[in-house]
């Protein structure tokens, strides 16, 4: 993976060729780093460097470029000649069953040549249309696209520099020149940007890559720099230049459609917009799972009736139901999940406690009410939970507390027990 | 000799005085009343919107209180715009997660919330000075939890400033501290207070006992006791007697280590049948002579 992660940097379409190989798409790349010659070279070095024996083969389908580096010497195959250069291969190049290679080679058929000689049809009667799709993309017959294991950004800006670059300042300009010009390739396309993804290449092939998420779609180049410093001072590990940097690439991997739309005057509109702000800006320090939203849910189960959400996705959700004018809160403004287990005593089986014990200090009910019997969702696979009676019982000193009580008092059976779960204001 | 001052005029002088120093701060643009007319007329109307307000809980117990009685601060300060809600995550742990169903039932939409879960007090206060920057907030209620070192008068001139700057009112929520020095504007104690009994003793509206421990107005310590009725968004005089309240407060410090019914038999209070749930219960009329009424 840290190996795809370095060839990143010759294409954006890299693909991993499991077990033991990546697949580079380097149509229309080639020439940046010299033709495909230079750019094997340059790969070669790479490698050697870094410790790796390489064998590398440049051809016109993926399949061919893999059966070249694999079973043949490699090297570069002019263009159109990819028959001529596959043809004597083994039938193994195919990467077939083990079953069906051997009843290839039984058939006296050891090259790739004698297979394409065969009329397809009759092969795919007796070894299956398998064997005739992988002989025809690997005779470069028709084409497969690659699987990149990143796919391609929408919107990509990059900076190569001709020695790495050392000093941190200066990659903080360079950022910012990068998000200047996406930004401008955003408007030019109507789009903003949901994501940014900023690579660091550095010179000994690691890459780190910093994510940067917007709650709507933005190319507002200042706004997007803004979060991106909160994302570099968020940082636990700072950027570590190591030997130097020397590529620093900004990806939009999402993009969606942006008008360019007049400011509002109406007030709600621009505190809306200054609130999504104030949330980006959160997201951006804290990560998404810390900046929440509440989300009502269509339960009557205490616990499960609100839901967290981040606030970087959109809103959603059914609207709260209203409480009953001129009753007090039925519902605590503090839960315990999971509900704390109390020692309580009750003066009647199924009456409210008298008094319990909790955190070790002794509260004497003066008032409460209830019960309110609340079932499990039945609907629920697997809910087995017991019956719970809830209480909303203050003690003496005015503290408010919501109770319940599980199992009931009868002869022969365990005692019921008694929770904490919630505490009211 | 000297005429001994009219406690009366007094008052009025204070109160006068108080009215100076906030039209004298430079962005006291408007005021949270509190909509409990003795509490309203000591302040001099309420408290600064655009500021940085205490509320200190005296025991970790009394903690749901002052949350409470911010939640309402918050609430007559917002006026419809989002409240955002730093918390620091130990305070998950020690009273509970907050419950939006809870916040409905004072009168506040969960939608208006935004909350942020920080770490550790840092995260806090970071998050905190960031959204008291932000002039669309309504509200922002800062919660960390202990006494955290990164407290200091500094970073509580820094979100006085910031809510200066703003607008929005800041509330800073803190439980079993000693009060620091702060920038903060006024500083309250909040713990809670008996509430009024409905029909069959039930526990009625929340009701809070305050105390103004410091006010930037110079007014001095003063107590009120109040509670919040969600129908009128709005806090009013609790009427809870003081014998009453000073009875049960008493009892309350007990702590034994031993759970031992009542031996003495004409100790047992009556029993209580179980009470349904009436939908429209009207609240008990007598109000403190019905706090110890019993049915059955």
């Amino acid at each position: 993976m840290r190996l795809a992660a370095f060839c990143d940097r010759f294409t954006p379409l890299v693909a991993l060729d499991r077990p033991l190989g990546l697949r580079l798409d380097i149509t229309g790349c080639a020439h940046l780093f010299g033709g495909e010659g230079a750019l094997l070279a340059t790969l070669g070095r790479w490698m050697q460097r870094s410790g790796l024996a390489l064998r590398s083969a440049v051809a016109g389908t993926p399949e061919a470029a893999h059966a070249l580096a694999r079973f043949g010497r490699g090297g570069i195959v002019p263009p159109g000649q990819d028959e001529a250069w596959l043809r004597p291969l083994p039938v193994a190049a195919l990467e077939l069953p083990s079953e069906t290679a051997l009843a290839l080679t039984r058939a006296g058929l050891r090259t790739l040549a004698d297979l394409a000689e065969r009329p397809s049809k009759a092969l795919s009667a007796r070894f299956g249309e398998d064997l005739v799709t992988r002989l025809r993309r690997t005779l470069g017959h028709e084409d497969a696209r690659l699987t990149p294991l990143r796919p391609p950004p929408a919107c990509l800006v990059e900076r190569h520099f001709a020695e790495p670059m050392l000093d941190l300042d200066g990659l903080q300009e360079v950022v910012a020149r990068l998000i200047a010009e996406a930004a401008r390739v955003l408007e030019q396309r109507g789009e903003g940007g949901r994501v940014f993804e900023i690579g660091f290449h550095r010179s000994d092939g690691a890459v780190r890559r910093l994510v940067i998420e917007t709650g709507r779609p933005t190319r507002d180049a200042k706004a997007i720099l803004r979060l991106w410093r909160e994302r570099v001072e968020s940082l636990a590990d700072p950027l570590d230049p190591g030997f130097g940097f020397d590529a620093v690439r900004l990806a939009v991997p999402v993009c969606e459609p942006l008008s360019e739309t007049q400011p509002s005057l109406d007030r709600h509109a621009v505190e809306d917009e200054a609130v999504a702000d104030l949330v980006d800006r959160l997201v951006v320090r804290f990560g998404r799972d810390r900046v929440l939203r509440f989300v009502a849910q269509d339960t009557h189960h205490p616990v499960r009736a609100a839901k967290a959400r981040s606030a970087a996705l959109p809103p959603a959700g059914s609207a709260w139901p209203g409480p009953i004018p001129h009753e007090p809160p039925t519902r605590p403004l503090q839960l315990f999940e999971p509900p704390q287990p109390v020692e309580a005593i009750a003066e009647v089986p199924d009456g409210p406690p008298i008094r319990f014990r909790w955190r070790r200090l002794i509260h004497d009910v003066a008032r409460a009410e209830g019960p309110e019997r609340i079932a499990p969702e039945w609907w629920r696979d697997g809910s087995s939970e017991p019956m719970r009676d809830y209480y909303r019982v203050e003690d003496s000193a005015g503290r408010r507390f919501w109770l319940f009580r599980i199992g009931f008092h009868e002869p022969e059976q365990a005692p019921p027990r008694w929770f904490l779960h919630g505490l009211f204001a | 000799m000297q005429p001994r001052p009219d406690p009366a005029s007094l008052t009025d002088l204070r109160r006068h005085l108080a009215e100076m120093a906030l039209r004298g701060a430079p962005a006291a643009v408007g005021q949270v009343s509190f909509g409990a007319p003795a509490l309203d007329a000591a302040l001099g109307g309420g408290i600064a919107r655009a500021a940085l307000h205490e509320v200190y809980a005296p025991a970790t117990a009394d903690l749901a209180a002052a949350t409470g009685f911010a939640v309402g601060l918050a609430i007559r300060a917002a006026q419809e715009r989002p409240i955002l809600w730093v918390r620091q995550d130990v305070v998950d742990a020690e009273t509970g997660r907050l419950h939006p169903p809870g916040l409905t039932e004072l009168g506040l939409d969960p939608a208006r919330v935004l909350l942020v879960r920080a770490r550790d007090a840092e995260g806090v206060l970071r998050a905190g000075a960031e959204a008291a920057r932000c002039s669309a907030l309504g509200a922002v209620l800062i919660e960390p939890w202990g006494e955290p070192r990164r407290l200091d008068l500094t970073a509580s001139r820094r979100l006085a400033l910031a809510a200066e700057g703003s607008g929005a009112t800041t509330l800073l929520l803190r439980a079993v501290v000693a009060p620091q020095p702060s920038a903060a504007s006024t500083r309250w104690q909040v713990a809670s207070l008996p509430s009024r009994a409905l029909e069959a003793n039930a526990p009625g509206a929340p009701a809070f006992s305050l105390r103004l421990l410091r006010h930037r107005g110079g007014l001095g310590e003063c107590e009120w006791r109040v509670e919040w009725s969600r129908d009128r968004q709005s806090f009013q005089e609790s009427d809870v007697r003081e014998s009453d309240v000073r009875n049960r407060q008493a009892a309350a410090g007990r702590d034994e280590t031993t759970l031992q019914p009542r031996a003495s038999p004409d100790a047992t209070p009556l029993s209580r049948p179980v009470v349904p749930f009436p939908a429209d219960r009207p609240t008990a009329a007598g109000g403190p002579s019905s706090d110890i009424r019993r049915t059955g």
